[in-house]
């Protein structure tokens, strides 16, 4: 104010200074009674990870990736005797898959880069431990995170269309069909158009 | 009544309102700084909304352990709380709440107030030099500045109130009030009630016990129950001056149905007051070492005066 040389009337931001007060108190105070009333979270929330073993192949590249190198997996190998198959193949069976949570960075490399879908984040936050060494999440322990995974997020609409989807498409079309991916799209989705109006319209002129 | 009876009463009244309504304060504090900032502040202690969080505190606190730094000077260190108690119990001995509801009415009573509330400085000298810290010297002689500059206007601005009502008794001066002094004698209530805050040390006079500099002041050494002492010090502090105020330039118990309801209209006043001093508190930023003496020599000292002379010059009208 002062600097732009407008002169206020003095005592008039102390007044101010009241009023928000007071206007605030008037109103609805935002807190949230988080231990008696759950919050209400995202779903993409990172809290704990979960691990869904089926899917596990002890490829290890989550142990790899670890950045805090705080994933720890033993593994070995079992013969699987398929009947009428020329030879037995080799499983890998996990013995051990821990995460010490008192070292994970919550970065969520080892879920990005899981390529079976084994470890998901769940938004489960309240795993506090009066222990440091009760943070160390074995198999089981981790197993039963699952429970808690969210279902994932509808796809988008509006978005590409997945690559197995656009792949579909074009082997139903056949041989020399386009290859634009967008033509994989359902009929319903495309019926109802946001974008392509505003793109008809002209270029509003510019100003000046 | 015999005499002694009469003597417990009193004292008894006088200790349980020097106990209860500094907790009342204290916890219109929590709530409305809380509201004033879109928090609820404590709602556990106690069922209902906290209302039990200072005697939690309290409790807290008493069993906290007592630390003496090993270079304090012990006794003074230890004595220094109990000195910057024991004269808001004094004053509150002699403050009317009503008609004839004081615990010990006096004829000098402003001159016992003004006279006892100095000696708040040399409660926070006391323990600013015995705790042996640099931080705790630094905020005490800050402390001993304000207080002693605060003195002033305080002690002036009391005059002109007591020269209008030509009486230095407390009730007196209630007796004698009319409710054109609202105006007449606003700039004297405005500079006892801002002189009185910085008496107290409350934001955003709390230069002394700055905590973002000077840990806390001269209260950085002190632990448990002596410094809960400090504390219900401040708090007894609000009610005072809130009191005192009221007392003499709010009117006191007058109001409607002033017979009966006396002692409400006063309590009313003092816990308005108190929510002023609390809402002051959430509003302002603390001001800075120049800006407080500036304030009181330069605007406080000078208006308090000028309030001298034009009560003067009414009363001589009159």
């Amino acid at each position: 104010m002062s600097e732009n040389g407008d002169r206020i009337a003095p005592g008039k931001g102390l007044l101010d200074g009241l009023a928000v007060t007071f206007k605030t108190m008037t109103r609805r105070s935002t807190t949230q009674q988080y231990p008696d009333v759950e919050p209400d979270l995202p779903p993409r929330s990172r809290g704990v990870i979960a691990l869904l073993e089926e899917n596990c192949t002890v490829c290890m590249l989550c142990a790899r990736e670890c950045p805090d190198w705080c994933i720890y997996i033993d593994s070995h190998k079992e013969e699987v005797v398929v009947p009428g198959a020329a030879r037995a193949r080799q499983r890998n069976v996990l013995d051990k898959f821990d995460i010490d949570f008192s070292l994970c960075m919550y970065c969520g490399i080892c879920i990005e880069v899981c390529p079976f879908d084994a470890l998901h984040w769940t938004p489960e936050f309240e795993y506090a431990e009066t222990d440091v060494l009760s943070l160390l999440h074995d198999k089981d322990r981790l197993g039963e995170w699952m429970r808690t995974v969210p279902p994932p997020p509808a796809h988008d609409v509006l978005g590409e269309p997945s690559k197995e989807e656009a792949t579909a498409a074009r082997k139903a079309a056949g041989p020399g069909a386009a290859t634009a991916a967008k033509t994989a799209r359902p009929a319903s989705v495309r019926a109802t158009p946001s974008r392509p109006a505003q793109e008809v319209e002209p270029a509003p002129e510019p100003e000046q | 009544m015999p005499l002694w009876l009469d003597l417990l009463i009193r004292v008894a009244a006088v200790m349980v309102g020097f106990l209860v309504l500094p907790l009342v304060v204290g916890q219109a504090e929590h709530k409305v700084m809380a509201h004033m900032q879109g928090r609820v502040g404590p709602m556990y202690a106690g069922a209902f909304h906290g209302w039990a969080q200072l005697i939690a505190d309290g409790v807290k606190f008493v069993q906290k352990e007592d630390i003496t730094p090993r270079d304090a000077d012990r006794t003074v260190f230890r004595l220094a709380p109990i000195v910057a108690l024991f004269p808001y119990l004094v004053v509150i001995l002699t403050i009317p709440l009503g008609p004839n509801l004081v615990a010990q009415s006096l004829d000098i009573g402003l001159f016992l107030v003004l006279a006892v509330l100095g000696i708040g400085v040399v409660a926070v000298l006391m323990s600013a030099w015995a705790s042996a810290n640099k931080y705790s010297l630094l905020g005490g002689v800050r402390g001993a500045a304000q207080l002693l500059g605060y003195e002033l206007p305080l002690v002036l601005a009391a005059a002109s109130v007591a020269m209008a009502a030509g009486t230095l008794s407390l009730p007196g001066i209630v007796e004698a009030w009319q409710p054109w002094w609202l105006l007449w004698q606003a700039p004297a209530a405005l500079v006892f009630f801002i002189a009185g805050l910085a008496e107290i040390r409350r934001p955003p006079f709390d230069m002394p016990i700055a905590d973002s500099e000077l840990v806390f002041g001269y209260m950085t050494e002190y632990t448990g129950l002596r410094f809960a002492f400090f504390l219900l010090a401040e708090y007894v502090g609000i009610v005072v001056i809130a009191a005192l105020t009221t007392v003499l330039f709010l009117g006191g118990w007058h109001g409607p149905f002033e017979e009966q309801l006396g002692w409400l209209w006063t309590l009313l006043k003092i816990f308005a007051l108190s929510f002023v001093i609390i809402w002051f508190r959430v509003s302002y930023p603390r001001l800075r070492e120049d800006q407080l003496q500036r304030l009181c020599w330069l605007i406080l000292v000078p208006v308090a005066l000028a309030q001298l002379v034009l009560t003067a010059a009414v009363k001589a009208a009159l």
